[in-house]
């Protein structure tokens, strides 16, 4: 005779193992993860810290990319003890070999007085809009939730500024900062895909803007319709979590990396000439700086512009989504970015280069403390009166 | 015989080559060897004193040679030597 369902979940419980929330508590720093395994709504009710949701349904499929380690210690938990207990039973038979059914569910654990995190409440919406990150195990809502909480500043609305602004809006980061003080010009359009024909004049943030909004409303954009200086960087970059260097010139450059190793903000850096470009993360005390990197800025002739010596207008596309594949990297948390590393593409051969880039141990500004840079010593560098004068 | 990646802005010193195969067994020798050839990447590479230029950055492989012997780092037969000044443009 075939058994009744609560024979079966009875069958199930005495071939798996069970764990008392009370021991649950105690690992919860001890390595061991977490798998709710029950429905989104239950989830979004509140959930144990650190945990990784899988509905049960979708176990098999998912379960893999989540915890691919298959002898990982495992404690699977639902609301009361049941629907985890079978989830342990699948957890084995796909061979994972550490695996245990918290008694009691989430239900125990509060009445126990135990900590619970209540994750943000995202809208249908966005939870349609984002389903695509929800997919991926290292993204995820938890990871969604830090772009939407994340701050991001674009050091102008060019061509680098382009892509990576509309691309980021897409992702889903709360709050993007642009700063430049350009019109749209005709010239423009040929790289800077955020502008549009009939924005030629208009103010390039004002142009950006419309363009973010559009592809996603959720972003909250900051104008800065200024240019970057001595007297307003620090108080324009404060509060950011990840600035993205499109800058077009060397001056601001310096000034940009000494305050930004003084606030201890990431900058994902990218800089494109005709058909090259480069590419690097300059994370503060991490990593190198930009100045461990490039000391003494070059001469004016060996530091043309794209606007005298020309850009392939898919270049700054390739560069500015690295960048912006960088900068969702750095927010959520996953990968390896390109710290200490330097990225060269060359397009007409098609080829990528990797550098190893050293901190400097005597970088006049790195190799000391935030606290010891000052004012009057920021975007300063050798020869920087000559070199401005120079450059015209 | 090494291969010496020219950047973007020398490549007019280069007669547009992006590559230059160039002799020598030390990094200096390479690329005095390169200057010998293409003569206009002399004053960009070296000071007056004959040491690199401290705003060009050379690689071997995908090391920085300062970190390695500079100048004095052997190269051997088969050696990329990565020329990079740092670059300007974010284009706007």
């Amino acid at each position: 005779m075939s058994p009744s369902g609560a024979d079966y979940i009875r069958q199930v419980k005495e071939q798996i193992s069970e764990i008392d929330p009370a021991e649950v508590h105690g690992l919860l720093d001890e390595g061991v993860a977490l798998l709710d395994v029950r429905e989104t709504e239950e989830w979004d009710a509140g959930h144990l810290p650190g945990a990784t949701h899988i509905p049960r349904g979708y176990l098999e499929s998912r379960v893999d990319g989540a915890i691919p380690d298959r002898d990982q210690r495992l404690i699977v938990y639902c609301a009361s003890g049941t629907r985890s207990a079978l989830a342990a039973k699948t957890l084995s038979d796909l061979g994972y070999s550490d695996v245990a059914s918290m008694t009691g569910g989430i239900t125990l654990w509060k009445d126990r007085g135990y900590e619970v995190d209540q994750p943000r409440k995202l809208t249908a919406e966005q939870r349609e809009r984002y389903s695509r990150h929800f997919l991926l195990p290292e993204i995820g809502q938890v990871g969604q939730e830090k772009l939407l909480d994340a701050k991001v500043l674009l050091l102008g609305a060019g061509g680098l500024g382009s892509p990576t602004a509309l691309y980021l809006a897409a992702a889903g980061v709360g709050t993007i900062g642009i700063i430049d003080n350009d019109v749209v010009d005709l010239s423009n359009l040929q790289r800077q895909v955020i502008h549009t024909t009939d924005r030629v004049g208009v103010k390039k943030v004002d142009s950006a803007e419309e363009s973010m909004k559009a592809i996603n409303p959720d972003v909250n954009v900051v104008k800065y319709d200024f240019r970057l200086d001595a007297s307003n960087i620090m108080d324009v970059i404060e509060g950011y979590d990840v600035i993205v260097d499109g800058l077009d010139n060397f001056p601001t450059r310096y000034l940009l990396n000494d305050a930004s190793v003084r606030l201890q903000i990431p900058v994902v850096s990218a800089s494109i000439l005709g058909f090259d470009g480069q590419l690097t993360v300059f994370k503060p005390y991490d990593g190198p700086c930009y100045r461990c990197l490039y000391p003494v800025p070059p001469p004016a002739e060996l530091a043309p512009s794209c606007g005298a010596n020309g850009v392939l207008g898919v270049l700054p596309g390739t560069m500015g989504l690295l960048q912006a594949t960088e900068v969702v990297k750095l927010i959520v948390g996953i990968g390896e970015p390109l710290v200490g590393r330097l990225l060269l593409y060359e397009a007409l051969g098609a080829t990528f280069t990797e550098l190893k880039v050293r901190r400097d141990p005597e970088c006049p500004i790195c190799s000391r403390e935030p606290s010891e840079i000052t004012d009057a010593e920021m975007g300063v560098f050798p020869d920087y009166e000559a070199f401005c004068a120079a450059a015209g | 015989m090494a291969t010496v990646r020219i950047p973007p802005v020398l490549r007019s010193s280069t007669g547009g080559a992006k590559e230059v195969g160039a002799d020598g067994s030390n990094v200096g020798e390479v690329l005095r060897s390169l200057a010998e050839a293409h003569p206009a990447t002399q004053t960009q590479l070296f000071g007056e004193g004959g040491d690199l230029n401290r705003y060009v950055n050379v690689y071997l492989n995908d090391e920085d040679v300062r970190v390695l012997d500079g100048l004095d780092t052997t190269v051997e037969d088969g050696d990329v030597l990565v020329i990079l000044p740092a670059m300007a443009g974010g284009c706007r």
